[in-house]
């Protein structure tokens, strides 16, 4: 298919929406992408005539709504290209499935002086698992360093890497500095000494074609909702042979085969994983979602994108004394920046009366922010239904705020 | 700006106390001290007093690392509070409070907010609220002996 993004700018309808009166310019895509029409026909539609349970009752509603729920497991598999249904559960989000690795294999396997690698990059929720899970089992959480451009430091992370490295766990491409970490080579690295890697895939999945096979991650996790899915719903991919090792994570409903008050057998993967009724409406629509994007081609996303990363870079370092935070060899459309005299938060509030939504904070990388010596950063995070235009209007109401904070 | 929402909140007095905030500094001898922090966007601030044995203020100062909003409204406050007795600035704290929730209308209501009205149009940007009550909350913190507060 061609790519058009004003055919594909119809397909979301939050982009009608106008701002204060003003068109909205929605920058805000590392935070949650926005949900075109095909998703949000897949939730009515399960809302509206397709009402039911999963796995359970042997009615047509029922065995319905189980088909189209597994169709989309085989959908996922498909798309990351996982050898096996099996190798694919349902969470709530990225958080959840990095909770769930944290506990089902860290638990189990971890002991006291045992080493885990994170980078310095990590969202908070790729750095608090690990952090309660050693101080649980008396582990070391080590990072990986990061330069002034904010890339790993390669050299640092194969210093690290020893004997006592039971795991490693980290970002593909960071929600605050826009890099994309090498993670073949990450991977390759820590395979060297057997250790496991978790890849967390929440940013790149929107950006780049993920093939966890080729990859060799053991476990890679990403949510629905920076996907143009629905929020409330994740995927954690594991290798089997490692899930089937793991300890559950939560317990009740459906993960379970046989139940006595003496004991209890676990059921089969993915089941073990997916304690109590699913999202299941989200689920169904994470399916749409990813047609969606097939449908666009990550070829076209990748290009386009990285188009709109040139433009965004030329236009942004044109305005006087602004600092991009974030200029790795390999980024994604995420610009992170300072401004002299103007806080993060004035000027979010500044921008979004020209309508153009963006983040201001600390984008939940405390880490990141305090090794650029910054309290927070504005960030416009861009997707593939964004344009130039869109980023000289953002330009523009920054010079407009600059003028109010001489 | 052209916006009038905007224009409201970003007054000239808003960004002259930004530009140069009165009282800024850390206090030697300080008799109450109290650390504010919001942990969603970052602002941090420590608010330094002198009380004396009468119970009045007899000098406050605050430190902060902060976006203009919240550094406006604790060079205002603590501009306020000076001279004012514990009663006064709790009395004061009871307003400002009401004021940015929109339960104070000054002009209706009977108020000893003088300049802080200045913060009135604020609810209309919630997110902000917090920028401009943490340096109260940090105040009320100190006196409490509370040393650290957040404004979530």
């Amino acid at each position: 298919m061609s790519f058009n993004v004003k055919d594909i700018r119809k397909d979301f309808p939050t982009l009608a929406v106008k701002i204060h009166g003003q068109p909205l310019v929605y920058f805000d895509n590392a935070a949650t992408t926005l949900k075109p029409e095909s998703v949000l026909r897949a939730l009515e539609q399960y809302y509206t005539t397709g009402t039911s349970n999963v796995h359970r009752g042997v009615h047509y509603l029922s065995e319905r709504a189980t088909a189209n729920f597994e169709k989309s497991r085989d959908k996922v598999r498909d798309f990351i290209h996982a050898a096996k249904s099996t190798e694919i559960i349902f969470t709530r989000g990225t958080t959840e499935g990095i909770n769930l690795v944290a506990h089902g294999y860290g638990r189990k396997f971890l002991k006291k002086g045992d080493e885990i690698l994170i980078s310095g990059m990590e969202h908070h929720s790729n750095i608090v698992p690990w952090q309660i899970l050693c101080d649980e089992v008396g582990g070391n959480l080590k990072v990986i360093p990061l330069n002034d451009d904010g890339d790993i430091i390669f050299e640092e992370f194969e210093k690290l890497l020893s004997k006592k490295t039971k795991f490693v766990s980290i970002v593909y491409i960071s929600n605050s500095l826009g890099t994309i970490n090498p993670i073949k080579k990450v991977i390759d690295a820590a395979h060297q000494f057997n250790i496991p890697v978790l890849i967390d895939g929440a940013q790149a999945i929107s950006h780049q074609k993920i093939d966890v096979q080729e990859s060799g991650c053991d476990f890679f996790a990403f949510s629905a909702h920076k996907l143009f899915g629905p929020t409330g719903v994740g995927v954690l991919y594991g290798k089997a042979e490692l899930l089937n090792q793991m300890n559950p994570y939560q317990s009740g409903g459906d993960m379970i085969s046989s139940v006595t008050f003496e004991k209890t057998t676990y059921n089969i993967l993915p089941y073990k994983f997916e304690a109590g009724t699913p999202n299941v409406a989200g689920v169904i629509a994470l399916s749409a979602a990813l047609e969606y994007i097939e449908k666009v081609g990550y070829d076209n996303i990748v290009a386009y994108e990285h188009d709109l990363l040139e433009y965004g870079n030329k236009v942004l370092s044109e305005i006087p004394n602004l600092r991009i935070i974030g200029t790795a060899r390999e980024k994604a459309a995420i610009f992170s920046f300072v401004l002299p005299n103007i806080h993060p938060h004035d000027l979010g509030t500044l921008v979004d009366e020209d309508g153009v939504a963006i983040r201001t904070g600390h984008h939940c990388t405390q880490p990141v922010m305090k090794h650029f010596n910054i309290p927070a950063t504005s960030r416009a995070s861009l997707a593939f239904y964004n344009t130039k235009e869109e980023i000289d209007i953002l330009a523009k109401s920054i010079i407009k705020a600059m003028k109010l904070f001489p | 700006m052209e916006n009038s929402r905007t224009r409201e909140l970003y007054q000239q007095v808003i960004l002259d106390h930004n530009k140069n905030p009165r009282n800024h500094g850390k206090m030697k001898g300080a008799s109450h001290v109290a650390e504010g922090y919001n942990p969603l966007c970052g602002d941090h601030l420590f608010i330094y007093l002198k009380i004396d044995k009468n119970n009045v203020i007899e000098d406050i100062t605050f430190e902060n690392d902060g976006c203009a909003i919240s550094t406006a409204s604790a060079s205002m406050m603590t501009s306020a509070l000076k001279g004012k007795t514990l009663d006064q600035s709790q009395n004061l704290f009871d307003q400002f409070h009401r004021l940015v929730l929109k339960e104070l209308n000054p002009e209706s209501e009977a108020n000893d907010l003088g300049k802080l009205k200045i913060f009135s149009g604020i609810w209309q940007f919630p997110s902000r609220v917090k920028c401009a009550t943490l340096c109260w909350h940090a105040m009320r913190g100190a006196l409490n002996k509370d040393n650290s507060v957040t404004s979530e």
